[in-house]
C-alpha cells in the first residue's frame, strides 16, 4: 500500500528525547509487506531504538539489497538517506559510503537470501573488513517474493508449504560471522522486542561490524507446521543465552545484578552493554566457546540467543587504513590536489 | 650488405624470457635515446606468466616523431633461444641480429640479407660477477652497453641515467656501470661501430615524459581530487590503481600522524568494486574503479543501476583483447559496444577515448566532472598499449584555478533555506535534477533504489510515472551532448577522403595520412574523442564520398556505434580493423587503404 501516506497526526503528549524528538520522527512510510509480518516488528524496534539513543535522524544512513527485508529501510528513518541496492550487493555500498563518510550511523538490512546466497561474498568481505555499521538479517529461511522457495538459512528437514523437505545444511550467519573475525554477533527473534531493542542499540554503538541475526517469521509461506522458522517453532526453541542491556555513556548502571552473572562491556563512545548469562557455561567474549556453543545448540535443534560475541578490541576499516578523522566528502579539494608544483617535481622521474 | 645509414629512424626489437630482469635494462636503452633529445615510444610485448615465457620489449626511435609501433625490426636483440628462429625472421633485409655467442647458435638458422652479430655476453658475465642471480641479471646490461656501442649512444647519458635510477643503491650501481662498460668496450674493439642506423643528439624531447597511461591516469585521478578507489585486480588496468596509491602516498599522507587523505579498497570482485564506488559517490566523495572487459561484464547491472538511479562513477576500462579471457596481455579496442550499453533495460553510458597517456591523464579530471555534472557513470576507454606502454608526450600541466565541478549539489545551508527537496525533479530543464549528500540535513532524506520510482524520488508502477523518469534520462543524454569533449579534427589541403577513428589508434592513423600524403593522398582525419558523438562527427561523415573508419577489434564497434546514432548508412563508411591483439603500425592503414582505392578504380 505504498501510495498510503501516513497521517501526520501524533498524540501530543508523545514522550520525547534529548533531542526533542519524539519516536514519530524516527518512523518511516507505510510498509507494503503482509500483514503479521515479522519483519515490521523489526523496523518497529529499530524505530524505538534509534529514538532512545537520540541520533538526529539524517545522521543514519540506512542500506538494503533486494527482497522482503530489504524493502524496509522505506518504513523507518524517513529524514535518513536510504539505498536500496541490488541483490546482495548491499555491502559493497555500504563500504563505499563509510569510506567517503565515516561519521554516520550506518544500518543495513538484509535477509537471508540476500546475504546467505546471492551476496554470501559480500556479506564476508564486509566482516573481513570490521566495517562499521549495523548489519541486520531479517531471517525467515525462504524466499518470498518468489513465493516460497528455501533459502540456505532452511534447516535440514524443514518443510516447504507445499510439504517438500530442505535437505541441504543451513548457513548460520552467527556462527559464519564469528569465523570470519566479526566483533560483534548477535541473535534475536521479531516476537521479543524487549531483547531486540537494546540489541539493536549496542550494534549501532559498536564500533566495526555488529551483526544481528533475528529469526522473523514469513507469515505467509513459512508459518506452517513443518518450518523450523515459525513463529510457534521458535517460540518453542528459543534460549536466550545472553541478555544485553544498553547503558549510555554518563548514565550510572542503576540495576543490582547478581555477582558473577553481569559482565559490562564499555564500548568506545562510553556506552555500556551489561551482559547478563542465561548461560553460566557461556562467555561471550570467548570465540571458540561461542562457535562452540552455537554448534552444540544447533545440534540439539535450539535457536540460541542474545549477545553471542563481542570483542571491542578489533581496529575497524578506517582505522586500519588510517584516514583521516575528518570524513573525506568534507576535506576541501585544495587539500587534496598536490598543484602544479607538485606536479612538475613529480614529472622528473618521467625523463 | 649494409643498408643506408639512417639517423634517428629505427626500431630495435629485444626478445627476452620473462623473470629474467630485462625490463629495467630496456628502459634504459630507450631512456637513454630519449635523454639524447630523439622522439622515443616502447613497447612491451609481454606473455600472461610470471616467469618463463616469452617476453620481447620493442623501441622506436623517430626524430620524425612517428611514435606508433613501427611494423618493421632493424636491429634484432635474441636473448631467447626459444623464439630465436622467429626473432631471426622479423628482421627487415639490411637489418642487424645480435645474439649471446656464449654458445653457438644453430648453423641452420642463418640468413644472408642480414648482419648477425655474436657477443659474448654471458662469459663476459661469468668472468666479472661471481653470483648466479647477477649473472642474469647482468647480461641484460651488457646487452645495453652493446647496442650503445653499435647506435653510438652517448655514454654519459647513460652513466647518468644508472647514477640516478641506483642512487639509494651503490652496489647495484657499480655493477650496472660495469656491465655497461664491458658491452660498450667489447663492441668497440671487436665490431665495426657505429652501424649505419645510429643515434645523434638533437632537441626535440625537452618539453616532453616518458610516462604510460595507467600512470597519468593514476596521477590525474590525484589531480581531480577523488578520494575514494576501489578495484580488484585485473591485467591491464592493475598498475594504475598501484600509481593511484604511490601518488597518494607521497602527497596526501600527513607527515607527522601519517593519517590519509584517501581511502584505497581491494574489493573482493569487480562487483563489489563498483558498489563501492557508487556507495562512496552517492556519499558525496569523488569515487573511481580502474578494471578491464571481464571486469565490466561483472560491473554491468551496478552500471545500470548508477544510470537509472544517477549516480556519477568513473571507470577506467583498461581494454585487452578479448572475447572472455581472451589475451590478457594483448591490446584491443573491443569493448566500445560493451561499455556503450552495459546492464540490462534501456541504459547507455558516457564514454571517453583517450588517445595517449597525456590524454588519460587530462581525462581523468573530465571523467570526474562529467559524471558529477550529468549524474552517471562515466567510462574512459583507455587499452593496453596506451596503459602500459612507455609513450613520450608533452610534459604535464595543471591549472591551479581549477575548480571540480560537482553538478547540481544542494549541502545543509541550501536545504536550511528550502522548503522542500525531491530528488528527480527537473527544475531548469536541462534534465539534471540536483543531488543532496546523506548525513548533511534532514530535508535532504531520499531514498535511492533502481526499482521504478516517479520525479520526487518515490517508489512507482504507474506508468506514466515510471515513462516520465526514463524519458527525461533520455533527454539527458542530449545535455550530455553539451558537455563532452568534441572530436578532434584536421583537414588536410588536398581534402578527398575521411578518416575517422579512435583512442590509440591516432599514431599510426596520422603516420599513415603523412605517408599516404608523400604518395599524393590528401586525407582528412575526425578522431572521436565522446560518446555520446557531438560536434561535426555528422557533417564530416555527410561532407565525404568515402571515410574510412580505422579501430581495433573485429566486429567494427566504432562503425556500427556511429551507424546505429548518426543519420548514416552503412556503406557510407568502410571499415579498417586490426584486431590480432598487438598495437597497429602505419603501413596496415595505408596497405588496406591503396587496396581499396585499387578495388575502386578496378571496378
Amino acid at each position: 500500500m505504498s501510495f498510503m501516506k501516513k497521517p501526520a497526526v501524533r498524540h501530543p503528549n508523545l514522550p520525547v528525547n534529548d533531542l526533542g524528538l519524539t519516536v514519530r520522527d524516527y518512523e518511516g512510510g507505510m510498509s507494503t509487506l503482509c500483514a503479521g509480518c515479522g519483519h515490521d516488528s523489526i523496523t518497529g524496534a529499530l524505530v524505538q531504538a534509534a529514538f532512545e539513543l537520540s541520533i538526529p535522524t539524517h545522521r543514519f544512513a540506512k542500506l538494503s539489497g533486494i527482497g522482503c527485508s530489504s524493502k524496509t529501510p522505506a518504513y523507518f528513518l524517513k529524514d535518513s538517506h536510504g539505498f536500496n541496492s541490488t541483490h546482495g550487493r548491499m555491502p559493497s555500498v555500504a563500504t563505499g559510503a563509510n569510506s567517503a563518510n565515516r561519521d554516520l550511523c550506518y544500518i543495513g538490512v538484509s535477509g537471508d537470501g540476500d546475504s546467505l546466497s546471492i551476496g554470501m561474498g559480500q556479506f564476508a568481505h564486509a566482516i573481513r573488513r570490521n566495517l562499521n555499521m549495523l548489519y541486520i538479517i531479517e531471517n525467515n529461511g525462504v524466499y518470498g517474493l518468489t513465493k516460497g522457495q528455501f533459502s540456505a538459512a532452511a534447516d535440514v528437514g524443514s518443510k516447504s508449504k507445499k510439504g517438500e523437505a530442505n535437505l541441504q545444511p543451513p548457513i548460520d550467519p552467527c556462527q559464519t560471522a564469528i569465523t570470519l573475525g566479526a566483533s560483534f554477533v548477535a541473535r534475536s527473534f521479531s516476537g521479543d522486542k524487549d531483547q531486540l531493542v537494546p540489541l539493536l542499540k549496542a550494534g549501532m554503538r559498536h564500533r566495526g561490524f555488529g551483526l544481528i541475526d533475528v529469526i522473523s517469521p514469513c507469515v505467509t509461506f513459512n508459518d506452517h507446521v513443518g518450518s523450523t522458522k515459525s513463529y510457534e517453532y521458535t517460540r518453542e526453541h528459543y534460549h536466550p543465552a545472553i541478555l544485553a542491556d544498553f547503558v549510555p555513556p554518563a548514565e550510572e548502571i542503576r540495576t543490582k545484578y547478581d555477582e558473577g552473572e553481569a559482565m559490562p562491556v564499555k564500548l568506545h563512545d562510553g556506552s555500556t552493554i551489561v551482559l547478563r548469562k542465561m548461560d553460566q557455561d557461556y562467555d561471550p567474549t570467548d570465540r571458540v566457546s561461542a562457535i562452540t556453543n552455537l554448534m552444540e545448540s544447533q545440534t540439539a535443534g535450539e535457536i540460541t540467543t542474545g549477545l553471542l560475541y563481542v570483542d571491542e578490541s578489533q581496529p575497524e576499516m578506517h582505522e586500519l587504513n588510517n584516514t583521516t578523522s575528518v570524513p573525506l566528502v568534507d576535506v576541501p579539494y585544495d587539500t587534496v590536489c598536490p598543484g602544479n608544483d607538485m606536479l612538475q617535481k613529480i614529472q622528473a622521474r618521467y625523463r | 650488405m649494409n643498408s643506408k645509414p639512417s639517423v634517428n629512424e629505427f626500431t630495435i626489437k629485444i626478445a627476452n624470457v620473462n623473470g629474467t630482469g630485462s625490463a629495467s635494462a630496456n628502459g634504459l636503452l630507450m631512456r637513454s635515446l630519449f635523454r639524447m633529445g630523439i622522439p622515443v615510444v616502447g613497447k612491451n610485448y609481454f606473455p600472461s606468466n610470471i616467469q618463463g615465457l616469452p617476453t620481447w620489449y620493442e623501441i622506436r626511435a623517430s626524430e620524425k616523431g612517428h611514435l606508433a609501433r613501427s611494423g618493421r625490426i632493424d636491429i634484432m636483440v635474441a636473448m631467447n633461444a626459444e623464439t630465436y628462429r622467429k626473432d631471426l625472421e622479423g628482421v627487415a633485409p639490411g637489418g642487424y641480429l645480435i645474439y649471446d655467442s656464449t654458445w653457438p647458435r644453430h648453423s641452420l638458422l642463418k640468413r644472408d640479407d642480414i648482419t648477425i652479430i655474436g657477443a659474448p655476453l654471458s662469459k663476459m658475465c661469468n668472468e666479472h660477477f661471481p653470483s648466479a642471480r647477477a649473472r642474469i641479471l647482468m647480461k641484460n646490461v651488457v646487452y645495453v652497453g652493446v647496442v650503445a656501442a653499435l647506435l653510438d649512444l652517448n655514454l654519459e647519458v647513460i652513466s647518468t641515467l644508472l647514477n640516478e635510477t641506483f642512487a639509494k643503491k651503490a652496489s647495484l650501481l657499480e655493477g650496472n656501470q660495469l656491465a655497461i662498460r664491458m658491452g660498450y668496450d667489447w663492441a668497440r674493439a671487436n665490431l665495426e661501430t657505429p652501424l649505419p642506423f645510429m643515434a645523434k643528439t638533437i632537441d626535440k624531447t625537452s618539453d616532453s615524459i616518458i610516462i604510460d597511461g595507467n600512470t597519468a591516469a593514476g596521477l590525474g585521478s590525484v589531480y581531480a581530487g577523488a578520494t575514494v578507489g576501489a578495484w580488484y585486480p585485473i591485467t591491464p588496468s592493475t598498475s594504475l590503481m598501484d600509481a593511484f596509491k604511490g601518488f597518494c602516498e607521497t602527497t596526501r599522507k600527513d607527515p607527522e600522524t601519517g593519517e590519509r587523505n584517501f581511502c584505497i579498497i581491494q574489493a573482493e570482485d569487480e562487483l563489489a568494486a563498483i558498489g563501492m564506488v557508487l556507495g562512496a559517490s552517492w556519499a558525496g566523495a569523488r569515487a573511481f574503479t580502474p578494471t578491464s572487459g571481464p571486469g565490466v561484464s561483472l560491473m554491468s547491472e551496478f552500471l545500470g543501476y548508477g544510470y537509472f538511479t544517477e549516480i556519477p562513477a568513473v571507470l577506467f576500462n583498461v581494454q585487452r583483447c578479448g572475447p572472455s579471457t581472451g589475451m590478457p596481455t594483448r591490446t584491443q579496442q573491443s569493448d566500445i559496444t560493451s561499455c556503450a550499453f552495459a546492464s540490462h533495460g534501456d541504459t547507455r553510458h558516457v564514454l571517453l577515448f583517450p588517445a595517449n597517456p597525456e590524454e588519460c591523464f587530462y581525462s581523468a579530471r573530465d571523467a570526474f566532472d562529467l559524471a558529477e555534472r550529468l549524474q552517471t557513470p562515466v567510462i574512459v576507454l583507455s587499452d593496453l598499449d596506451i596503459g602500459m606502454n612507455d609513450w613520450m608526450c608533452k610534459t604535464l600541466e595543471w591549472d591551479d584555478n581549477y575548480k571540480p565541478d560537482r553538478g547540481k549539489v544542494f549541502r545543509a545551508a541550501d536545504l536550511e533555506k528550502m522548503e522542500s527537496f525531491h530528488r528527480y525533479l527537473d527544475v531548469d530543464g536541462d534534465a539534471i535534477a540536483a543531488r543532496t549528500f546523506p548525513g548533511d540535513h534532514p530535508k535532504g532524506a531520499y531514498f535511492t533504489r533502481g526499482s521504478g520510482h516517479n520525479m520526487y524520488g518515490a517508489y512507482t508502477e504507474d506508468a506514466g510515472e515510471y515513462q516520465e523518469v526514463v524519458d527525461r534520462l533520455r533527454q539527458k543524454w542530449e545535455t550530455a551532448k553539451s558537455y563532452v569533449p568534441e572530436p578532434l579534427i584536421e583537414y588536410s589541403d588536398k581534402n578527398s577522403i575521411g578518416i575517422i577513428s579512435i583512442g590509440s589508434c591516432d599514431e599510426a592513423v596520422r603516420e599513415a595520412i603523412y605517408d599516404l600524403g608523400k604518395e599524393g593522398l590528401g586525407i582528412n582525419y575526425l578522431r572521436v574523442k565522446a560518446f555520446p558523438f557531438n560536434g561535426d562527427v555528422q557533417k564530416f561523415i555527410d561532407d565525404h564520398d568515402k571515410v574510412y573508419v580505422v579501430e581495433q577489434n573485429r566486429d567494427a564497434q566504432l562503425k556500427s556505434l556511429l551507424v546505429l546514432e548518426l543519420d548514416v548508412n552503412n556503406d557510407q563508411l568502410t571499415e579498417i580493423l586490426h584486431y590480432n591483439g598487438l598495437p597497429m603500425n602505419a603501413a596496415f592503414v595505408t596497405d588496406a587503404i591503396n587496396q581499396d582505392l585499387a578495388k575502386g578504380e578496378a571496378a
